[in-house]
């Protein structure tokens, strides 16, 4: 321990990331079906709150995981964009669904093709919908990722996507 | 008995109606743009038709009509394409309009009488305008804005005749066949 003095500071983000991660405040921007998934998943019979995630917060700024449940449409990406915009940091994304990952089977004039072009997005659920187990297996890599982020500096940057898609 | 709708409207609106079809008991009647206004007032209003619930306006784009094979998707779904040749079609659909790119069409339903009607007013795609029933059916509003939206139709007379379900930034008219259906026009982020 007086070898390192990094010992203390590192043991005391293990200690602040453990306690983050088992209290979770998520913001349910929930637009379309997935939302009765996610539902599901809160409910008793896979209890999210076993995780720490039971308490929804309907404001963005008293959330620190934006959950985008369902398709964008581009006429909601601004509104998206101004929720994340609104939390306080440290924050999270999970982009619940695969409507939210690429866009799903709706490749024409009103969809977001994923809304990783809009917002950084820390995990990818796909599924349509996803199954509650896919939901929670997601969330506890969420855990992981919380955990971890003040140890090892901010979350990883989301993975880079080409400027222009080929359709 | 089928067709007592119909002859009711033909009956009093011989000149509007171009043509008028029926199947199982879906009665059609195809009218001229310029009788609209009147057919409706006289749909609501007539003790016999009584029509005071607007249930849908919508438009169909027959530019690409008959052009290409149809959707694989209806083909082999199993889905009846064609009216099936178990049961008469004694009144058949003569087919679309021709050298008319749009129809606006009604639908209407009347409470006390339990009966429908689809009123179909072909449009042409120049100017293409029609009159407002909202002054009619306050659910004609969100109904025309919708087709405007959709379509680019213009309803002469409508109070607010905005874009309802895509922003007014957004060029063109997506559910007309010449927009691409994949062009997207985003707000924010990359077009892709």
């Amino acid at each position: 321990m007086q070898n390192n003095p990094s010992f203390l500071t590192t043991r005391l983000d293990k200690a602040i990331g453990w306690a983050q991660k088992y209290s979770i405040f998520q913001y349910p921007f929930v637009t379309a079906c997935c939302g009765m998934e996610y539902m599901a998943t809160a409910c008793s019979h896979y209890d999210v709150d076993r995780f720490g995630a039971g308490l929804p917060r309907f404001s963005p700024r008293q959330a620190d995981v934006l959950f985008v449940v369902g398709t964008i449409s581009h006429k909601m990406a601004p509104v998206l964009n101004r929720i994340y915009d609104q939390m306080a940091d440290p924050k999270w994304v999970v982009a619940f669904g695969v409507c939210t990952c690429t866009g799903g089977f709706y490749d024409n004039y009103a969809t977001v093709m994923g809304i990783d072009t809009i917002i950084p997005v820390d995990v990818y659920i796909p599924g349509c919908p996803p199954r509650p187990e896919m939901v929670l297996d997601g969330l506890m890599k969420l855990q992981d990722k919380i955990q971890d982020h003040r140890v090892n500096g901010r979350r990883s940057e989301p993975e880079p996507r080409p400027e222009v898609f080929e359709v | 008995m089928t067709s007592v709708l119909i002859e009711s409207v033909t009956d009093r609106f011989p000149d509007a109606v171009s043509a008028s079809h029926a199947y199982r008991g879906d009665q059609t009647v195809v009218v001229r743009p310029e009788f609209l206004l009147e057919i409706a007032r006289f749909l609501k209003e007539d003790p016999a038709l009584q029509m005071n619930l607007l249930v849908d306006v919508t438009a169909v784009d027959y530019s690409a009509f008959g052009k290409g094979p149809a959707p694989a998707f209806f083909a082999s779904s199993g889905v009846a394409v064609k009216p099936s040749s178990q049961i008469q079609d004694e009144d058949p659909w003569p087919g679309p309009p021709e050298k008319i790119r749009f129809t606006v069409v009604y639908h209407f339903y009347s409470i006390q009488h339990k009966h429908r009607l689809r009123l179909v007013i072909p449009v042409e795609e120049t100017e293409a305008a029609l009159d407002s029933l909202t002054t009619l059916w306050a659910a004609a509003d969100w109904l025309e804005r919708e087709v405007w939206d959709m379509y680019g139709i213009r309803f002469n007379g409508h109070p607010n005749l905005k874009r309802i379900l895509m922003y007014e930034e957004f060029e063109g008219y997506p559910l007309r066949k010449d927009y691409p259906v994949n062009k997207r026009q985003p707000l924010i982020g990359p077009v892709n």
